[in-house]
């Protein structure tokens, strides 16, 4: 069976996914350690080792991302953050910068290694040399890939991979992207955040519900509907064409979520071995309710069965989901 | 602190950039980097001309490397990507894939848009055999003083992005295809239309990013004009300049007035706005502040 890899930002949120029958749990340190760096959210060393031991008694097993990029000068934290993982007992742990992931290879040779999505490891000759290089075992695939090239990726490469299924989607090459900090000075890479809440201002002018990020409009929407959260990549803009005229729209994405349940056979069917869902922010009783609903897809998948469909549509941001770059046309 | 001119990130034709790589020529940078940076759908209507443009260059005592693709997904960019290695010039990675292709001792530069956030990071390119690095636009000072430091030590030379529309993400889908309601694979080259990208702005009219193909840049123009004595001050070896349309050899003159000749930064800048009229310059990266902060 494929395995299922679950968020959890909170202790309650770990053993709630455990519950519900995830395989994998990841979480991270309270710090900016961890791409998912919000306020309230995360694990201290204690909660770590009790949620490890929670994990492993259940016969699951808990990653630890530290897949930021450790700052200049200060690099000691993340060291720290790889060596108490591993101590504690994690499973593996998630990195992402090539000097943490050279470090942790020599620093701690039994501990497993996975690249973060945030590695943007996106052909085989990449992932190939993470592998050949410092050993790691799994790679967690960019959403920049249509099942084909996964299924070409997998032929070529020996180290598993993980592919995201479900939750938040970026449509950027993950890792390699600073418009948050272009708009905020916060940024996934340096920060762990993207569009920080902090930077959001919500206002009612004239007719409209206006959302900004930083300096900028990203959604305006009639009163009495819902203005969508301003993610950057998300918004509502227009560009000239320098001819007079012009295209409004979701230029680069509609607020929109990533659900690929219905091609979980297809991905299994790639040689994926892992799927991965998104949301360490997320409520503990949502990530039960989306645990228990993709335990079943995978084990319907294992069995040859057909996927449930829409069982999870109202769970997604604004009503709406695509299967991304998974389906070639999207691009 | 000298001036090295990145790849021309926009796809301009053969006679555009044959033009653009013969004004360079006449420029007082010291080294240029060649090669399709952002879709290599684009490549083979101006590839013919790089040996030419390489040719003029070191003619004119320029150094130069080629440049990867930003993000390397095909397995005809991977072979791209190996066959630069045979070119007997140094190559500028721009996608971390290309060290599978790396010659055992090879020397190397590395472009802006690989990660190098840290000395960790920088050491173990350095220890490959890196020899330059443009650190990420995003960086702010102080880390750009961390890796300056580290890289003297490591005997690499650290770039920081000095001009020009900044890159800022790089995607599998094409926005400007979508934009005509096309796929990136039946794109018909409409990024040939915007030389200079494609604007993006807010639903207020103020401008934002620039689109171009699958890489999203910002709108301003990154300036590090007022910023020249601290970098000047953390050791930063060089400047990096993005090509982009209108009076390059001017803007690169002026970078150069102000390394050499003393430029203030007031008159930089306003030099810039007569070159670039109508471009908005901001600088809030360095800062560690929002990076489309504008220049004063």
């Amino acid at each position: 069976m494929m395995e299922l890899v679950c968020p959890a930002g909170t202790p309650a949120a770990l053993r709630a996914a455990v519950d519900a029958g995830a395989h994998t749990v990841y979480c991270g340190f309270a710090d900016e350690t961890n791409a998912r760096n919000f306020p309230g959210l995360n694990f201290s060393r204690e909660e770590l080792a009790e949620g490890v031991a929670y994990a492993h008694a259940r016969g699951a097993h808990v990653l630890v991302a530290i897949n930021t990029f450790p700052r200049a000068g200060d690099q000691a934290l993340w060291h720290r953050a790889v060596a108490d993982a591993a101590r504690l007992g994690a499973d593996a742990v998630i990195l992402a910068d090539l000097g943490l992931i050279a470090h942790a290879a020599e620093a701690h040779p039994g501990l497993r290694l996975h690249l973060s999505v945030q590695a943007a490891a996106a052909n085989p000759d990449a992932i190939n040399f993470y592998a050949r290089t410092f050993g790691i075992r799994r790679v967690v695939l960019p959403r920049v890939l249509s099942v084909e090239e996964i299924t070409a990726i997998n032929r070529e490469i020996d180290v598993e991979t993980e592919v995201f299924v479900f939750g938040g989607l970026c449509v950027m090459a993950e890792g390699r992207c600073s418009l948050s900090s272009y708009a905020t000075g916060l940024s996934p890479n340096m920060n762990g955040v993207c569009s920080p809440a902090s930077h959001v201002a919500y206002a009612d002018v004239g007719g409209n519900h206006e959302a900004r990020l930083g300096d900028f409009l990203i959604h305006r929407t009639p009163k009495g509907m819902p203005v969508p959260y301003p993610t950057l990549c998300k918004g509502c803009f227009t560009s000239p064409d320098g001819k007079g005229d012009s295209q409004t729209g979701h230029i680069f994405e509609d607020p929109v979520s990533l659900d690929a349940t219905r091609l979980i056979p297809a991905l299994q069917k790639a040689g994926v071995r892992a799927l991965k869902i998104e949301g360490r922010q997320r409520s503990r009783a949502y990530v039960a309710q989306v645990v228990r609903a993709f335990r079943a897809a995978v084990e319907a998948a294992e069995q040859g069965a057909p996927m449930p469909e829409g069982l999870l549509a109202r769970l997604t941001e604004g009503q709406a989901a695509t299967t991304g770059a998974y389906a070639k046309t999207w691009r | 602190m000298d001036l090295t001119v990145g790849p021309i990130a926009f796809f301009w034709n053969a006679d555009q950039v044959r033009d653009f790589y013969r004004s360079l020529a006449e420029t007082p940078v010291k080294r240029v980097v060649i090669g399709e940076w952002v879709c290599s759908k684009r490549l083979p209507f101006w590839q013919h001309e790089i040996p030419a443009a390489v040719e003029v260059l070191q003619a004119a005592g320029k150094e130069v490397a080629l440049s990867t693709l930003t993000l390397i997904t095909l397995k005809r960019e991977r072979r791209q990507t190996a066959e630069l290695f045979a070119s007997g010039l140094p190559v500028e990675i721009a996608d971390l894939t290309a060290l599978e292709h790396l010659p055992e001792g090879a020397p190397f530069w590395v472009g802006p848009t690989v990660n190098v956030y840290n000395e960790g990071t920088l050491e173990w390119l350095a220890s490959r055999g890196a020899r330059r690095i443009c650190l990420p636009p995003e960086l702010p000072l102080d880390s750009v003083a961390h890796l300056a430091r580290a890289g003297a030590d490591a005997g690499v030379a650290v770039e920081v992005w000095g001009h020009g529309r900044a890159p800022l993400a790089i995607s599998g889908r094409c926005y400007h295809a979508r934009l005509h309601d096309r796929a990136k694979d039946s794109c018909q080259f409409v990024c040939a239309e915007d030389p200079d990208g494609r604007t993006v702005e807010t639903l207020e009219g103020q401008p934002f990013l620039t689109v171009n193909g699958v890489q999203t840049l910002s709108y301003t123009h990154m300036s590090v004009a007022g910023q020249i004595g601290a970098l000047r001050e953390a050791s930063i070896g060089a400047l990096r300049l993005s090509p982009q349309p209108g009076d390059f050899a001017a803007v690169a003159g002026l970078y150069a007035r102000l390394l050499d000749s003393g430029l203030s930064a007031r008159d930089a800048l306003a030099d810039l706005r007569r070159i670039q009229p109508g471009a908005v310059f901001s600088q809030g990266f360095l800062e560690a502040r929002a990076g489309a902060a504008a220049c004063p």
